[in-house]
């Protein structure tokens, strides 16, 4: 995978504006149901961001693989198929085992309300659930992104 | 009276300059472009004895039954699955009593996709959305009480269709039914999982065979059963559009006639028991369009194209299910609303069974508050509005009939585009489909974000909400199942076990009919992952190319 955005040099001297944002849109599980994914991954995209799309049965750990090999600054996890819990879990207990612990993990899908508060007490950010904006979506990860790594 | 075009011209340019059209957009889902007023003009060269007949005549236009819900109302089936076997049978036992007529079942994840529920795979999904069945004995708990000579059962199930319909048919034989007196239908639309759901395992060939040996054996020994159900529902639940879902689902139905015509089966022989399934999403008259056309292409292209004789080979027969991608988290109550509807141009379609969705389904699964509330609106469009009782009523409307041709004539060009191609295979591996679909999808979301559609309560006239009931799945289910499993291995004949699994593989690698190794199979108590794992052994598995 192409790495030269992130050669140690430039990323030194470079601005904000000049470091495009890597993010890893990863399908967890068994669930094929690519729509979501498919259209944030363009999203993104089309908004200036280096977004690397995993396909579909990725376990937490190809997810986290991924996202470290990558060097991502978010990872978006859609999952429709009611096995959030263990999957945001997973892939937020990979990242840290691994040390990526400023690694913005988001998601969208079907998640209850009733769920939304135990991810957030894993370190998930935002759940964007069905009707979401694709640029509400956009402008979530800019916006957290750069919070969470100020430069 | 004078040309339309004129009066475009004259009288109505004359109003809107004084009173000018809303700022909407003037065309259909599939962004065919929607005149003010039709008129026959529109209709030119339009011949009711050809393009209509009868309602159960050439071209069945009108409908496949001369009586259509004058005689029986279509069948309520309900899509429903969840947790252990015996939560989905007691849901299964009290939809019946709720008046609902039929049953289709959801399995979860991990039988979808050919795993045992103790695999490492199936880990955190279990149950999730929709039963767990990795064995007869499963099978055995979820029909408990339930007549399979008297209820028919669709069941959701693809890759590993040949395997669970063999446990379906093995749970009947147990019991003492007769074979040929059980009805129902199996999903078994391998070319849709490429297309759009992607629960494929195998790669695309092997995986038609395998749906092309049901075609074989089921009318010889299951003769009551739908061996297919070819479903556009799926596509267009990935982001495709009306005409997309029609085109790609003829196209994959057509593709299976051809493979089955290429073994040597006689049409007349699988044809009438080739059955379909249709989404129902929200452009009204768009959707009753694309059922009148539906039967009028396959009649067409049954008897004209491929030379079938028997009427029934003719005739599409579908269920519809209303449109889950349509439905709202933000205000879930007024999904109520846009179910009622899209069910209501179902039934003005003809459809022959409809599962109505619940209003909590872009939140969890339905609790059973929601999903009878679900059935409910079937059956006050079936009571109380007075739809069914007069055939296609919408017959002759010039808007519906000018629309109909359009969905016709837009599907063959399709065809032209998928034939130019090599076939449905040869564009699935192309990435036809996945790029027609992911640019439909796109552009849909576009509109969405861009407020050129509107979709009420989420870009427009939003409010908050109470939080409604959900139905969650009870975590236990994972241990109950792996006990079930443990005890079926322990207890089953081990010698007839690995025979039937051997009788299994050689079939397949010998390109043999497999339907009798998965019946014994079934029989000798092998789970869904042994005989899944056989089959992924001698073809291999699938892994799609990644675009976005």
């Amino acid at each position: 995978m192409a790495r030269e955005v992130r050669e140690a040099s430039e990323v030194a001297s470079a601005g904000d504006e000049d470091r495009k944002l890597r993010v890893l849109i990863a399908k967890p599980g068994l669930d094929g149901h690519d729509r979501g994914a498919k259209v944030i991954a363009r999203a993104l995209r089309d908004a200036g961001m280096e977004v690397i799309y995993t396909g579909l049965r990725q376990t937490a750990e190809m997810i986290v693989a991924a996202a470290v090999q990558e060097d991502v600054d978010a990872v978006g996890l859609s999952v429709l198929s009611g096995a959030h819990m263990h999957y945001f879990a997973a892939v937020m207990e990979g990242l840290r085992a691994k040390g990526a612990h400023d690694v913005l993990v988001f998601g969208g899908g079907i998640v209850p309300d009733q769920d939304r508060p135990k991810l957030a007490q894993l370190g998930v950010g935002e759940v964007f659930g069905p009707g979401s904006s694709t640029e509400d979506v956009v402008a979530y990860v800019r916006r957290t992104v750069a919070e969470k790594t100020p430069r | 009276m004078k040309p339309k075009r004129q009066w475009l011209a004259e009288d109505y340019a004359a109003a809107t300059e004084q009173h000018p059209e809303r700022d909407a957009p003037f065309e259909t889902l599939s962004q065919i472009p929607v005149d003010p007023l039709y008129t026959p003009e529109d209709l030119a060269g339009f011949d009711p004895g050809r393009d209509l007949g009868y309602p159960g005549s050439f071209p069945y236009t009108r409908g496949v039954r001369e009586s259509m819900y004058r005689g029986r109302l279509w069948t309520m089936r309900m899509f429903a699955g969840f947790g252990t076997a015996e939560q989905t049978n007691e849901r299964f036992k009290r939809l019946l009593a709720a008046g609902q007529t039929g049953l289709s079942t959801a399995f979860d994840l991990p039988t979808l996709m050919g795993y045992d529920s103790d695999h490492p795979m199936a880990l955190g999904e279990v149950g999730k959305c929709g039963v767990a069945v990795a064995s007869l004995a499963d099978m055995e708990v979820l029909f408990d009480g339930i007549d399979p000579e008297r209820v028919t059962t669709s069941m959701t199930i693809n890759s590993p269709a040949n395997a669970i319909w063999a446990m379906y048919l093995a749970m009947a034989e147990r019991r003492g039914a007769d074979l040929s007196r059980v009805g129902g239908t199996i999903q078994n639309d391998i070319l849709k999982e490429f297309i759009a759901q992607k629960e494929y395992i195998y790669p695309p060939a092997p995986s038609v065979k395998l749906v092309i040996d049901t075609f074989e054996w089921g009318p010889k020994h299951a003769p009551r059963f739908n061996f297919i159900s070819v479903s556009g529902y799926h596509i267009r639940e990935a982001g495709s559009n009306a005409v997309q879902e029609l085109a790609f689902t003829l196209a994959d139905g057509i593709h299976y006639v051809r493979k089955a015509l290429e073994r040597g089966l006689d049409i007349d022989e699988f044809a009438p028991r080739i059955s379909f399934f249709f989404n129902v999403h929200n452009d009204f008259f768009e959707e009753i369009a694309k059922f009148r056309a539906a039967r009028r292409i396959w009649a067409r292209q049954m008897r004209d194209v491929f030379g079938a004789k028997d009427e029934r080979s003719w005739m599409l027969r579908t269920h519809a299910q209303t449109a889950g991608v349509s439905l709202t988290a933000q205000q879930p109550l007024v999904n109520l609303t846009r179910v009622a509807i899209q069910a209501l141009a179902g039934v003005l379609g003809g459809t022959n069974s409809l599962h109505t969705d619940a209003y909590d389904e872009a939140l969890a699964l339905p609790t059973e508050e929601s999903a009878t509330l679900a059935l409910r609106t079937q059956q006050v469009i079936a009571e109380e509005t007075g739809v069914p009782n007069t055939i296609d009523p919408l017959a002759g409307s010039y808007y519906v009939e000018w629309l109909t041709n359009e969905m016709e004539r837009r599907t063959l060009a399709y065809f032209e585009q998928i034939d130019a191609l090599g076939g449905v295979e040869a564009a699935i591996e192309e990435g036809f489909f996945a790029r027609e679909i992911g640019d439909a999808s796109w552009l849909a979301q576009r509109e969405v974000d861009e407020k050129r559609r509107l979709v009420v309560g989420v870009n427009a006239y939003v409010q908050d909400h109470p939080e409604v009931p959900i139905q969650l799945v009870d975590p236990s289910v994972v241990e109950v199942q792996k006990q079930r499993l443990a005890r079926v291995r322990g207890e089953r004949d081990p010698a007839e076990a690995d025979a039937a699994l051997a009788e299994l593989r050689a079939a397949a690698r010998d390109g043999r009919n497999t339907m009798p190794a998965f019946m014994r199979c079934a029989h000798a108590m092998c789970t869904l992952g042994e005989q899944m794992g056989v089959l992924r052994e001698v073809y291999g598995v699938y892994q799609e190319p990644v675009l976005i």
